[in-house]
């Protein structure tokens, strides 16, 4: 399933090529792609590519793994506590479907511009696929293996550990695969609007000065890193539940 | 009164919110109380200038949204029922899929400037892989037993197409048009934030940068509101013109 394959891009860097070079746009409107993958060379070889990708990698990254881990303890605790799950379920309902980016400026306003921001506003979006998903996941677990288990002595630690997490592990894997592209989304986004170092940062500087190949540029880096975090996302799953006979290709949004 | 328990979180909340403006505990300028908040709102509704940037908005989101649909649906159908055009066209929209859409926004905005037309173009063309998506695996997984059953019932094959693959499209389609729908309120506002001279991000935007809190809060909360309720009026819908699959 992970297969890092190379054809879509190849047939989309042609069509990209051959529109350009038509002549139908102008270079500004539409660089062709060999000027734009010269760009992207030449920002590598100042090691400027690698900053900024780095520092969006690490934003995204680092707020992803812990909506991961807040989304799927959070989930896990709903399902087993009635109190939490009181407190939560319309908190859930509610704020899932709303554009969280849209908390930006207020959050700016409490944790001003540097990372904390970047990867607080990473959380909060990523988080809920990840709580939503586990959720869904631990009611889904077939009564018999909770009875069982029950009827073997299992405690509640032992329950939610042994039986429920695994059981309900190919939800929370679904849950994460979407919550990483929206990691990404979040990310390149908050940079946009607060400027900076990263990706989203140099493509909005990229624009103010009328840039198009670095803006080009730009989309192409996010896009390939977007790509590979997903196939490495799927390629994970397979690893993960080697055990699960499951036929599934990955949800992504 | 289930309705009271299952909601009253959020009025605890809301409550906590106000008390920790109120008394001080944190300073207003970080978080202005609810009531000031509210006035704020009325004040901008009052002086139509929520109107006028919504109505924008709301355009440029709808104007997007529509096209994207429209496109999609019928290229992700179209990708299903006609073989070379999948051959053309999916390689693309497999290689496009993940990209994070936000990073169109500076693109869109060098075509077609700050306007109305460059939000329009963003959210088209964001919102469109979703829904082509959606449109295409439903088409795919629509049964041949039953395309089969219409063409030896003597269906033709486009009322074929109508009649048994649009309908079991359906269900994945409107999937789709649910992603478009939230990508759209996020790619929306941050475009309007980033670069606008209109529309509900940019009165967030200003409103901040002026320094006028409480208003930027109304401004926020309506924008989180009007994603709310969006989405469920559209699953409402959703179930509505699903309502055939029992």
């Amino acid at each position: 399933m992970a297969r890092l394959s190379v054809l879509p891009f190849l047939a989309l860097l042609i069509v990209w090529e051959a529109v350009a070079r038509s002549g139908l746009f102008t270079a500004f409107v539409l660089p062709s792609a060999s000027t734009v993958l010269l760009r992207i060379w030449a920002d590598g070889a100042t090691g400027e590519l690698f900053i900024h990708l780095g520092v969006t990698l690490y934003r995204a990254l680092v707020g992803f793994l812990i909506a991961a881990a807040l989304g799927i303890l959070l989930g896990l605790i709903i399902t087993r506590v009635a109190l939490v799950r009181w407190f939560f379920e319309p908190i859930i309902s509610i704020g899932f479907p709303m554009p969280k980016i849209v908390f930006l400026p207020i959050v700016t306003l409490w944790l001003g511009f540097d990372d904390t921001l970047k990867i607080t506003m990473v959380v909060v979006d990523a988080a809920f696929p990840v709580v939503t998903a586990t959720i869904a996941g631990v009611a889904g677990v077939e009564k018999e293996l909770t009875w069982s288990a029950r009827s073997l002595g299992a405690n509640e630690r032992q329950m939610v550990r042994e039986v429920l997490f695994p059981a309900a592990l190919p939800q929370i894997m679904t849950g994460l695969q979407v919550a990483l592209p929206v990691a990404l989304i979040v990310c390149v986004v908050a940079e946009m609007l607060t400027g900076g170092k990263g990706l989203g940062g140099a493509m909005l500087g990229a624009s103010r000065v009328a840039d198009s190949p670095g803006i080009f540029a730009g989309i192409v880096e996010i896009a390939v890193a977007g790509y590979v975090l997903v196939q490495g996302m799927s390629a994970i799953r397979s690893k993960v539940l080697a055990w699960h006979p499951e036929a599934l290709p990955p949800a992504t949004v | 009164m289930r309705v009271a328990v299952h909601y009253l979180p959020i009025v605890l909340i809301v409550i906590v919110w106000e008390a920790v403006s109120r008394f001080g505990i944190v300073p207003t300028r970080s978080l202005p109380s609810l009531t000031s908040v509210v006035n704020a709102w009325i004040e901008l509704v009052a002086s139509g200038e929520m109107l006028a940037n919504a109505a924008a908005s709301i355009w440029r989101g709808g104007a997007g949204l529509a096209i994207a649909i429209l496109v999609g649906a019928s290229l992700g159908i179209a990708m299903a029922w006609w073989r070379p055009l999948r051959m053309l066209v999916n390689p693309m929209v497999e290689a496009l899929y993940p990209l994070p859409k936000s990073a169109l926004i500076p693109v869109t905005a060098l075509w077609l400037g700050f306007g109305d037309a460059s939000k329009i173009l963003l959210i088209f063309l964001a919102c469109m892989l979703p829904v082509t998506l959606g449109a295409f695996n439903g088409a795919r997984g629509c049964e041949h037993v039953m395309v089969w059953s219409a063409r030896a019932l003597g269906a033709g094959r486009l009322r074929v197409l109508w009649d048994v693959v649009v309908p079991s499209a359906l269900p994945e389609l409107l999937n789709g048009i649910r992603t478009a729908l939230a990508l759209s309120f996020i790619l929306l506002v941050s475009s309007e934030l980033i670069a606008s001279r209109n529309g509900l991000g940019y009165l967030i935007g200003s409103l901040g940068e002026a320094g006028v809190y409480d208003a930027m809060f109304a401004a926020v909360l309506t924008v989180a509101f009007l994603g709310f309720i969006s989405d469920r009026v559209f699953q409402r819908f959703s179930q509505w013109v699903l309502r055939w699959r029992a």
